[in-house]
């Protein structure tokens, strides 16, 4: 029994953290744009995509000799400020290209723009791994990271779920100093709530949307890496559902709202994973042989309908502000 | 200008008529076909069974000759595309001296284009067609000489109760019409044979199987059968292992690509499939004809070209039986139809004794239940754990 739900709270922490860091990325945008960005998902992807070609080619392959090659952490370094680059570059690009002559358009505009841009980054990746006879990408992960560094309570905790512990909080707190403690944050701050205000004060608004997308698209590139290393199989379509379920953990959490995006996705990961392993309780308890009903496959049906209670009981999410209409 | 064409044209023909002539002198053509891709993506597979029907009549020709005929082959590619195999079947009814075909590779080309043929009573042997519907339609000129798709999931759930000793199976699907059927059958099968299904349920998780293995493990299981595609097995075995599960995992011919092993790493270990293409390990019969099959085409002999071997024999023991039958002079095709729905073959067969039910299908065809484990070189790879003899429920 504490094996099973040790193992619920565990796996379902981790991947809620992944889809933290993903729907940062969400939030942010939302917060100074008021935009679903919903490119975001491939954004995201293209970081797993940058690390399965930095581990390919930097990292030794499967069957070398073990202690051959670049040091294992170095690699991740490598992918990690790759990703941030490329994935932060892309986002302001996107923003630039697809958004930003948009910006006075109707809502419902740039909101379409973003489910097309998302479509063709989907198939640039699809073109530039099918270049090189690729579309199943078997990220080449060094043992470093997926071997077990100990055990609690039958489940292993691996080394890329520290890693992955480690360098999300890293990137939290940096976000927090960021955004509340420094003066581009609050400049941030300012454009989101009012960005023609913020214009008479002197701020270059353009510039802190642009910002906000590289930070956007950084973290995306980070949670990427992660992802990558964490279900190291990739194609082309791999970051639609982490996206979707990001975004779900945004809105979850008060879309807008940095923190909430980050206790939206532990809630929406730990849920996600209790519902799902809630037939296994038959194995424990034989009386419950009703909840052997309630199969895997209904995993995301359970997430989904959390998600509308709360959304019933609490509109503007966990920890979202109620907007006030501005007359 | 037309005119001109037109009687060069009438000339042209004359003097091939005459040319026909010529050789039907000396002997009466007997051609035998093939037809299975030859270009596009499953080229390699489809010229596995066109090549190894062309060395079985070249073999063959001889016997031919001491009767006064002349045996040729004549090859054609469907493309893996139904249309184009049923212009095809459609040009194979309209010359005459075609008496029978070894093909497809494609059951969604086999079924019409045997359609096609049937008025003409072209007869086909199959080595490759699973589909149950190609069979089940008792076409009388349908014959097969691989197994049914709806044989692979109690052959794997045989393999998993009978050979590994299962007592308590864990069963998933990939919530497709192909996987779930596969699970349904195995399940059902093991049903039968006092193993316990602990529990049985659908998913179309691509990455995250953390659930699933936490109830895998809850319910104690002793082996796992999974009906779906490699792309879903593979990172979920990697995820098992690396959860410390170590038990055997079986599935179907949807695990049969070398992508299985770099998407499950060291996962890979124990992971079991059941195919109707034989591993070159495991006939070594096929031992000479692979190393001559290499030296005509430069390629390496595989599955689908072993069962074309044997697929190309059972057409030509039926023609030449025909051949005596019809007292030494050419057989129709009616006759040529009749004694190869008739075949009773075992010597100079690769993959045993073949014989056909009342609609085509082989009375005990063969499954191979391959295994990953570490070969000689230290390597997970493919490689045969056995065979599994499906016999037809029909007479």
């Amino acid at each position: 029994m504490e094996n099973f739900v040790t193992g619920i709270l565990i796996n379902g922490l981790l991947i809620g953290t992944l889809y933290a860091i993903i729907a940062l990325g969400y939030t942010m945008v939302y917060g100074v744009l008021q935009l679903i960005n919903f490119a975001h998902s491939e954004v995201f992807l293209t970081g797993g995509v940058v690390a399965f070609e930095i581990f390919r080619v930097l990292s030794p392959a499967p069957g070398a000799e073990p202690g051959t090659g670049m040091n294992p952490y170095l690699v991740f370094a490598v992918a990690l400020v790759t990703a941030i680059v490329v994935c932060g570059a892309l986002n302001i690009v996107i923003e630039r290209l697809a958004y930003r002559p948009l910006r006075n358009a109707p809502k419902l505009v740039p909101l379409i723009s973003a489910i097309g841009v998302s479509l063709i980054l989907q198939d640039v990746i699809k073109l530039l791994e099918g270049f090189q006879g690729r579309f199943q990408l078997a990220v080449n992960v060094p043992g470093a990271f997926t071997r077990t560094v100990f055990t609690v309570a039958d489940t292993n905790v691996k080394g890329i779920d520290l890693t992955l512990l480690i360098v999300a909080a890293v990137m939290l707190f940096g976000l927090n100093r960021l955004v509340n403690h420094s003066r581009v944050g609050r400049a941030i701050r300012a454009v989101a709530q009012d960005r023609v205000t913020a214009g008479l004060m002197g701020i270059d608004s353009n510039r802190m949307i642009s910002l906000t997308f590289l930070i956007g698209g950084a973290l995306g590139g980070v949670g990427g890496v992660l992802f990558a290393l964490k279900f190291p199989n990739l194609d082309p379509y791999s970051g639609t559902i982490p996206g979707i379920k990001a975004f779900s953990a945004a809105v979850l959490g008060g879309i807008g709202s940095i923190p909430g995006a980050v206790l939206g996705g532990l809630v929406l990961g730990i849920i996600e994973n209790f519902l799902g392993s809630l037939s296994g309780l038959v194995f424990i308890f034989p009386k419950l042989a009703f909840l052997g009903a309630i199969k895997a496959e209904y995993k995301d049906v359970g997430a989904f309908i959390a998600l509308i209670v709360i959304l019933i009981f609490k509109p503007s999410g966990l920890l979202g502000r109620n907007a006030t209409e501005k007359v | 200008m037309k005119k001109l064409g037109l009687s060069t044209l009438t000339l042209g023909a004359l003097s091939l008529g005459v040319l026909a002539l010529g050789s039907a002198n000396a002997a009466t053509v007997i051609k035998i076909a093939s037809m299975s891709p030859l270009t596009g993506s499953s080229s390699d597979l489809g010229l596995q069974i066109r090549n190894a029907t062309e060395l079985a009549i070249r073999d063959n020709k001889s016997a031919f000759t001491a009767l006064g005929f002349d045996l040729q082959f004549v090859a054609y590619d469907d493309q893996a595309d139904p249309t184009t195999g049923t212009a095809n079947a459609r040009r194979i009814a309209a010359d005459n001296s075609i008496l029978a075909m070894v093909g497809t590779l494609n059951s969604g080309v086999v079924i019409p284009s045997s359609e096609v043929l049937a008025p003409s009573h072209v007869a086909i042997v199959s080595p490759a067609n699973t589909n149950p519907k190609v069979t089940d339609r008792g076409l009388a000129n349908m014959n097969r000489i691989c197994a049914r798709d709806d044989s692979q999931g109690p052959a794997g759930a045989d393999y998993l109760v009978s050979t590994l000793k299962a007592k308590r199976v864990y069963v998933l699907n990939d919530k497709t019409p192909y996987g779930q059927g596969l699970a349904d059958a195995a399940e059902a099968f093991m049903k039968t044979k006092s193993a316990t299904i602990v529990a049985s349920e659908g998913t179309e998780e691509k990455s995250d199987f953390s659930s699933i293995i936490g109830k895998i493990k809850a319910s104690k299981a002793d082996a796992i059968y999974f009906g779906g595609l490699y792309g879903q097995v593979g990172p979920f075995s990697k995820q098992l292992r690396e959860a410390g599960v170590s038990i055997p995992v079986m599935g179907g011919d949807g695990y049969d690509s070398p992508d299985l092993l770099s998407l499950a790493g060291a996962g890979a270990k124990d992971i079991y499939f059941t195919t109707v293409a034989p591993p070159l390990t495991a006939v070594p019969a096929a031992r000479v004809l692979s190393s001559r099959y290499n030296a005509a085409y430069k390629k390496p002999l595989a599955g689908f070209g072993i069962m074309g071997y044997d697929s190309a024999k059972v057409v030509i023991s039926g023609v030449l039986s025909a051949i005596k039958a019809n007292g030494n002079k050419l057989p129709t095709r009616t006759q040529v139809e009749t004694a190869i729905r008739g075949t009773k073959l075992s010597a100079g067969l690769l993959t045993g004794a073949i014989d056909f039910n009342s609609v085509g299908d082989r009375t005990s065809a063969k499954m191979y239940i391959i295994q990953v484990k570490n070969s000689a070189a230290g390597k997970l790879d493919f490689s045969t754990a056995g065979t599994v003899t499906v016999k037809s429920s029909k007479q």
